[in-house]
C-alpha cells in the first residue's frame, strides 16, 4: 500500500512539478484543506484542547484564512512545529502558512526567503521571577541562572541584553515550554525569559500565579506574525489581507454577531461594504469569492473578539491590549484601507 | 545381650540409630541463608548493604503507590486529596489514558480499531515466532496481517489494502511461473505484474472511496504508544528484506555492489539516529521533487527503516559468516547459480542463526522510536513532554507519567528479550 | 593427431553479458552503478531545483559569523561574539567530555554489576538481575528524562542554602548538591604546584616499577615480595612530603553562595550529571551482560584447574578468568562506547550543550542552514565512530588468540 501511495505521489508530482511552487492557492483549493504550522502547544496561542481541537490566537489566523479561501474554518490541517522545524516545514511546502508566534526579523524576511504578511501580536521579551527573590528590575539579574526556550530569537536578545549591561549570567537552554516551567518552578533557574505574552500564559498555569512577577523591562521588539514562502505573492496577499480584514473589522465595528446581517446587503459605510463584498469586487482581485472577508470574520470574529476569547483579560492568560490596541485607541494596529 | 561379646567389647550397637534431623544450622531456610547470604564476612556485608538498599527503595516506592490518588480532575485537586502524604498522583494516568495510548488526534470513537489491530498482531506473529507449535498454513494469517492492520488503523475504503494485497498475490504468481527459468527474470516479472495490478486497482479504489470504508485517519493523527508500536513494527518488517539485501551485497564479490553496501552500512551505523531524524524532519524535503509532500511519519519511517536495515545487515552478515564454508561449496558443486544457492541453501540457515540478533536489534529499535518525540511528534514520550505536561491541569506530574512510559516499554521489551533467549536455547539444542 | 588444445576461444558477443557468468557480473555492476548514479542525480537535481526555487544556496560562510548566543559550559574561551564555528567546537568538546566520562563510569558500573550477577550471594544476584533487566528494557531517553527530573525536583535550589538556619548545607563544607548541579572544590595552583604533581607522577611510576620488580623476583626465585603496603606508602608519602615542604602550593577554591548562585569551585551542571549518569547506568546494564557472558564463556575447567593449583578465588578471577574473558568482552564493549557517543546526542532533551545542541540546535535555528548543519553534524559523528572502531580493531588484532 505504502508503495502505491509512493508511486502515485511520484507520478502525480512529475506531472505538476514546476507549477507547484508558484500557486499555493490552487494547491490549497485542490486539497480542500489549509496546512497551517503552529506550535507544539502554548496556552492561549495554539494548543489542542482536551478533545484534540486546536484553539488559540494563532490558530484563529489559520482558521480565518481557511474560511476566506475555502469557506470553512474547520478545513485546516494543523501541523505542530518546533523552533527548529518551522522554517523548513514552510520552505519545503509541508505547510502553506506558518502562524507560530514567529518574530519578524530582517534576516528571516530576506536571507531565509520568507514573507511576513503582517503582525498579529506586538510582543517583547521579558523575564519572570519568583517574588521571593526580591528582584524588581532585570538590571538586578547579574549572575543569575536564566532558563531559555531554545530555537528562537530569545537567546540572541538575552546575550545582547546582558552584554550591553556588562552583566554575567548562566543560560540554561530548554527544549519545550513545559520543561522550562519545570526547571523554573523547581528553582533550577532564577528567572525564565521568553516573550512577555508567553510569560503571562505560562504564569497562568502556575499553582499560585501571584507568587511570580513579570519584570517591567522588555528587552526586545518582537513583532509576531504569520508568514508565507517568498515568491508566491498572490498567496501572500491573501494571507496579508485576511489578517488586515480581521483588524479592519474591529475598527469598523464588524463582529461575528453582526457580520451575517451586514454582509447580506450594502449598508451605509462604503468601506464596510467593500470589506464585506457588497460593493465593488475586492475578492476577485485576490482570486477569492466576494464575501471572503465576511467568511473570515464569521469564523472567529474580528481581531478584538479573537483577542478577548483567547488571550484577553478575561482568560487565564490575562493579557491587556497594550500595544495591540487599534491605532484609534493608542495602539499599533493599523490596517491599510480596503479600497 | 549376648555373653560372648561382654568380655571383649564394652558396648556394641546392633540396631541402626534412627535418622535424626540435620543440625538446625545445616537445613532448610537457615542453611540456604548461610550458604547464599552469609557465607563469609564479605558476603554478609554485601547482604546487609543489599537489604538496606532494598529497604530504601521500598520506603520511597511503597508509600508512593499506597497513598496514590487515582481520581482527581487536575493536579491541584490531587494535592488536596493527598494532603502531603507523599503519594503519587496517578489520576493523570486515569484522566489521559486514551491520549497516552492513542495520541490526542485519533478520533475517540474509533479507538477499537487500533486496539483490535494490536490484538490481531499477536495472532499474526504467533505462527512466525513459534513455528513449531502452529501449523504452517497459519503463516497465511501473518501475510494477511499488514493489509488488515492498515485497513483498521488508517481506515478508508477496504479496496485500497485489497488492491495492494492483490498486487502482491499476482506478483507472486508471476514470479512463481518464471522462477524456474531465471530468478532475476522472475523478480522483474513479479514487480511488473504487481505494479500493473496496483495501477489498475488504484483507479478502482479511487472510484469507490466509500466502499466498505472506515472513517479515514491521516498518519499525522497517530500518536501515543500506538505510534511507537506502529513505527517499531513497520520499520522492523520493512528493514528485514533491505537488511538481507545489504548483507548479501556486502558479502558479494562484485566490487561496486560491495562498495555501495559497505559505505551505506558504515555511514548509517556511524551516525546517531537523532541526526537521521533531523534529516527526515528538516533536510529530506529538499531532496524530494518540488511539490512532493510526505507526511512526517512517512519520512520518519523511511529514515528509521534505513537505520534498522544497516544494523540488521550486520547481524545477518554475522550469520552468513558463521555458516561453514562447506555449505557454500556444496551449493556450488550442485551447480546452483548464485540466486539459487542463496535462496535455497545459504539464507535459510543464515537467517535461522541470526534470529536472536535480529530480535535484539528489533528491541533496540523499538526503544529508539521514543526519539521521534524530539522532532515534535507526539509518541508516548512526546505526549508526556508536550500536551500533557504543558496543560494547566497536569503541569508538574512527572514521575507517574515517566514511570508509566518506562513500565509500558519494559513490558514489551522484556517480553521480546525473554522470547529471544528462549529461542536461543531452542536453536542451541538443534545444533547439538 | 591433435594434441590437447586450448578450448576454442569464443569471441565476445553482446549476449554474453547476460548469459555468461564471466561477464554477467559486469552487467550487474553496471546496472548497480547506473542505478546509484540515477538516484544521486535525481536527488541532486531535486536539491538544486528546490534551492533555486527558494533562492537559497549551500554555503558555509555562516560558520565565520558571530553566533550571538551564550553557552553555559565552555571548555574553551567562548562568548556570544565568537563565531558559529567556535560554538560548534565548544559543542564537540562537550560531547567528548560527557562521552568519555560516561564510558569510564559505564565500564566501572558494568564490570561491577556483571561480576556481582555471578556472585554466590542470592540477594545481590537478584538485585543485579533486576537492575540489568530494568535498564536494558526501557529507552535511554526515558531514563535521561527521569534522572533529570530527579535532579531538578529532589535536590534543593541554591536559595535553600541561604539564611541563618538554611534548609540545606554544604557537605563537608566543600560540596554543594543543588538542582543546578553539583559544586565541588577546585584546586588552585600556586607556585611550585608542578613539583607536587611531578612527585605524584614519579611515585606512580615507582609503584609500577615496584610491582614489576616483585613479579620478576617471583618468577626468578619464587619469593613473594609484598607490594601492597609499600605501594600505599609510595602513593601518599612523597607527594605529601613535597606538598608540605614547599609550603602547601596547592589550595582549594571552595564553592560559596554569592548572589544568585554558588561561585568558585567547579560546577558540574545538572544537565551534564543527568546525561552522564543516565548514559552510564543504561549502558552499564548492557556491559554487565557482556561481562557476565565473557566470564561464563571461560570454561569451568579453567577455574577448577586454578583452584586445584591452590589459588584463592580472587586470584583465580584476576589471574585466570578475567584475562581470558577480556578477549570476549572487549569487542562488544567498544560498540557500547560507540553507542554512548551516539546516544550522547540525546543531550538535547536536557539542554546539555553538546554538538547537537550548538551546531544542530541553536546554530541551525538561528541561521536556518539546515542542510549544512545536519551534514556537518553527521560528519562529526562519523569521524568519531570510525576512529574509535579503527583504534579498537587495531587493539583487537593485537590481543587476538594466536593459534599455533
Amino acid at each position: 500500500m505504502k508503495k502505491t501511495v509512493f508511486l502515485g505521489a511520484l507520478t502525480a508530482t512529475s506531472l505538476i512539478a514546476g507549477a507547484a511552487a508558484a500557486a499555493t492557492l490552487d494547491d490549497v483549493k485542490a486539497r480542500g484543506k489549509l496546512n497551517c504550522g503552529v506550535t507544539t502547544g502554548l496556552a492561549g496561542f495554539s494548543a489542542p484542547d482536551a478533545n484534540g481541537r486546536w484553539e488559540g490566537f494563532d490558530v484563529a489566523v489559520c482558521r480565518a484564512v481557511a474560511a476566506a479561501v475555502l469557506g470553512d474554518p474547520e478545513a485546516v490541517e494543523f501541523v505542530s512545529t518546533t523552533g527548529k522545524t518551522r522554517f523548513t516545514a514552510l520552505a519545503s511546502g509541508e505547510i502553506d502558512l506558518l502562524a507560530r508566534n514567529t518574530t519578524w526579523t530582517f534576516s528571516r524576511d530576506t536571507d531565509l526567503k520568507f514573507d511576513f504578511v503582517g503582525v498579529n501580536y506586538y510582543d517583547g521579551q521579558g523575564f519572570i521571577v519568583p517574588k521571593a527573590l526580591g528582584v524588581t528590575s532585570a538590571k538586578d539579574l547579574d549572575g543569575a541562572t536564566v532558563c531559555i526556550q531554545t530555537g528562537s530569537t530569545t537567546e540572541l536578545n538575552l546575550a545582547d541584553f546582558f552584554r550591553k549591561n556588562g552583566m554575567s549570567y548562566e543560560p540554561v537552554p530548554i527544549e519545550t515550554n513545559a520543561e522550562a516551567i519545570q526547571q523554573y518552578t523547581a528553582g533550577a533557574c532564577d528567572t525564565y525569559t521568553t516573550d512577555a505574552s508567553g510569560l503571562a500564559s505560562t504564569r497562568a498555569t502556575f499553582e499560585t500565579p501571584s507568587d511570580h512577577v513579570i519584570l517591567p523591562e522588555i528587552i526586545s521588539k518582537e513583532p509576531l506574525g504569520p508568514l508565507v514562502r517568498h515568491g508566491d505573492n498572490d498567496w501572500g496577499d491573501i494571507a496579508r489581507w485576511t489578517l488586515n480584514a480581521l483588524i479592519a473589522a474591529e475598527e469598523l465595528g464588524v463582529t461575528s454577531a453582526n457580520v451575517a446581517e451586514m454582509s447580506a446587503s450594502a449598508g451605509t459605510s462604503p468601506e464596510v461594504n467593500r470589506l464585506l463584498g457588497t460593493e465593488g469586487d475586492l475578492g476577485a482581485m485576490i482570486g477569492l469569492d466576494a464575501d471572503w472577508a465576511a467568511k473570515a470574520i464569521a469564523a472567529n470574529g474580528n481581531y478584538g473578539e479573537i483577542f478577548e476569547k483567547t488571550i484577553g483579560e478575561n482568560t487565564p492568560i490575562g493579557l491587556a491590549r497594550g500595544l495591540n490596541a487599534q491605532w484609534t485607541n493608542g495602539g499599533l494596529l493599523y490596517s491599510p484601507p480596503f479600497r | 545381650m549376648s555373653d560372648s561379646h561382654a568380655q571383649s567389647v564394652a558396648f556394641v550397637r546392633d540396631t541402626v540409630i534412627p535418622e535424626s534431623p540435620p543440625p538446625a544450622l545445616e537445613t532448610g531456610v537457615v542453611k540456604w541463608m548461610r550458604s547464599n547470604l552469609f557465607s563469609g564476612w564479605f558476603n554478609t556485608l554485601l547482604t546487609l548493604a543489599a537489604i538496606w538498599f532494598v529497604f530504601m527503595v521500598l520506603s520511597v516506592v511503597v508509600p508512593w503507590f499506597a497513598n496514590g490518588v487515582w481520581e482527581a480532575s487536575d493536579i491541584r485537586q490531587c494535592r488536596e486529596i493527598m494532603a502531603g502524604s507523599g503519594g503519587g498522583c496517578f489520576a493523570v494516568i486515569a484522566d489521559r489514558w486514551q491520549q497516552l495510548l492513542f495520541g490526542f488526534k485519533y478520533p475517540s470513537e474509533e479507538y477499537w480499531r487500533p486496539t483490535l489491530a494490536f490484538v490481531l498482531l499477536f495472532i499474526a506473529i504467533a505462527p512466525l515466532l513459534f513455528s513449531k507449535m502452529f501449523p504452517r498454513w497459519m503463516l497465511v494469517l501473518t501475510a494477511l496481517y499488514p493489509f488488515v492492520a492498515y485497513y483498521l488503523i488508517w481506515g478508508g475504503t477496504i479496496l485500497a489494502p485489497l488492491v495492494a494485497l492483490l498486487g502482491f498475490v499476482a506478483g507472486y504468481f508471476a514470479y512463481a511461473r518464471v522462477v524456474r527459468r531465471s530468478f532475476a527474470g522472475a523478480a522483474a516479472a513479479g514487480v511488473v505484474v504487481a505494479v500493473v495490478v496496483w495501477t489498475l486497482g488504484g483507479y478502482v479504489s479511487a472510484a469507490a472511496p466509500g466502499f466498505m470504508a472506515f472513517e479515514p485517519v491521516a498518519s499525522r493523527e497517530m500518536g501515543g504508544f500506538m505510534l511507537n508500536l506502529i513505527l517499531g513494527v513497520v520499520c522492523v518488517s520493512l528493514s528485514l528484506p533491505l537488511g538481507i539485501l545489504l548483507a548479501l551485497g556486502r558479502q558479494s564479490n562484485l566490487p561496486v555492489v560491495k562498495g555501495i553496501c559497505v559505505v551505506f552500512i558504515e555511514f548509517i551505523r556511524g551516525v546517531p539516529l537523532i541526526t537521521l531524524l533531523f534529516v527526515a524532519n528538516v533536510v529530506l524535503a529538499y531532496f524530494l521533487p518540488p511539490g512532493t509532500n510526505f507526511d512526517l511519519i512517512v519520512r520518519v519511517i523511511i529514515m528509521i527503516t534505513m537505520f534498522a536495515s544497516a544494523y540488521i545487515a550486520e547481524v545477518i552478515r554475522g550469520g552468513l559468516a558463521a555458516l561453514p564454508k562447506g555449505q557454500y561449496e556444496g551449493a556450488e558443486s550442485l551447480g546452483l547459480d548464485y540466486a539459487q544457492s542463496m535462496r535455497l541453501i545459504i539464507l535459510p540457515q543464515a537467517l535461522k542463526i541470526s534470529i536472536p540478533g535480529i530480535v535484539n536489534v528489533a528491541v533496540g529499535l523499538f526503544k529508539d522510536t521514543t526519539l521521534v518525540s524530539i522532532i515534535s511528534m507526539f509518541d508516548l514520550v512526546g505526549m508526556i513532554r508536550g500536551p500533557i505536561l504543558a496543560s494547566t491541569d497536569w503541569n508538574g506530574v512527572y514521575w507517574e507519567l515517566l514511570g508509566l512510559a518506562a513500565l509500558l516499554f519494559f513490558v514489551v521489551c522484556y517480553g521480546i528479550s525473554q522470547y529471544s533467549q528462549w529461542l536461543e536455547r531452542q536453536l542451541q539444542t538443534d545444533h547439538r | 593427431m591433435s594434441a590437447l588444445t586450448d578450448p576454442h576461444r569464443e569471441s565476445f558477443r553482446l549476449s554474453m553479458l547476460l548469459s555468461d557468468t564471466r561477464y554477467r557480473s559486469y552487467t550487474f555492476q553496471g546496472i548497480a552503478l547506473a542505478f546509484l548514479i540515477a538516484v544521486m542525480a535525481f536527488l541532486g537535481a531535486n536539491l538544486l531545483s528546490n534551492l533555486a526555487a527558494q533562492g537559497l544556496d549551500i554555503s558555509y560562510e555562516f560558520l565565520g559569523s558571530p553566533s550571538g548566543y551564550d553557552i553555559n559550559q565552555r571548555p574553551i574561551e567562548y562568548d556570544s561574539q565568537s563565531t558559529h564555528l567556535r560554538a560548534s567546537v565548544v559543542g564537540i568538546l562537550n560531547t567528548l567530555i560527557v562521552a568519555v566520562l560516561a564510558c569510564v563510569s559505564a565500564t566501572v558500573i558494568g564490570v561491577f554489576a556483571g561480576v556481582l550477577r555471578l556472585s554466590n550471594n542470592w540477594l545481590v544476584r537478584k538485585i543485579m538481575a533486576i537492575y540489568v533487566e530494568a535498564f536494558r528494557n526501557v529507552p535511554v531517553l526515558i531514563w535521561i528524562l527521569i534522572i533529570f527530573s530527579i535532579m531538578t525536583v529532589s535536590l534543593p535550589a541554591p536559595s535553600a542554602f541561604r539564611g541563618e538556619d538554611p534548609d540545606s548545607s554544604l557537605l563537608f563544607g566543600a560540596f554543594a548538591f543543588t538542582n543546578r548541579g553539583v559544586y565541588i572544590p577546585a584546586p588552585i595552583m600556586g607556585p611550585g604546584a608542578w613539583f607536587v604533581i611531578g612527585a605524584f607522577i614519579a611515585s606512580i611510576i615507582g609503584i609500577i616499577a615496584l610491582r614489576r620488580h616483585a613479579v620478576k623476583v617471583l618468577y626468578d626465585s619464587g619469593k613473594v615480595v609484598k607490594t601492597f603496603w609499600p605501594s600505599v606508602a609510595l602513593f601518599f608519602l612523597p607527594t605529601l612530603i613535597v606538598f608540605f615542604l614547599l609550603g602547601r602550593p596547592i589550595g582549594l577554591d571552595l564553592p560559596a553562595l554569592k548572589g544568585f548562585n554558588f561561585q568558585g569551585g567547579i560546577q558540574l551542571r545538572g544537565s551534564l550529571i543527568a546525561l552522564w549518569f543516565a548514559l552510564s547506568i543504561y549502558t552499564g546494564a548492557f556491559i554487565a551482560e557482556n561481562v557476565r557472558a565473557g566470564i561464563q564463556a571461560i570454561s569451568r575447567g579453567q577455574s577448577e584447574a586454578a583452584a586445584a593449583l591452590g589459588l584463592r578465588p580472587r586470584r583465580i578471577m584476576n589471574l585466570v578468568v578475567l584475562p581470558q574473558a577480556l578477549r570476549v568482552i572487549i569487542p562488544p564493549l567498544v560498540s557500547h562506547y560507540l553507542n554512548i557517543t551516539k546516544n550522547s546526542s540525546l543531550a538535547i532533551a536536557v539542554g546539555y550543550m553538546d554538538v547537537t545542541g550548538t551546531l544542530g540546535g541553536i546554530t541551525l535555528n538561528q541561521t536556518g542552514r539546515a542542510i549544512e548543519c545536519v551534514l556537518l553534524l553527521m560528519l562529526f559523528y562519523l569521524v568519531i565512530s570510525l576512529s574509535i572502531s579503527t583504534a579498537m580493531n587495531i587493539y583487537n588484532n593485537s590481543v587476538k588468540l594466536r593459534e599455533r
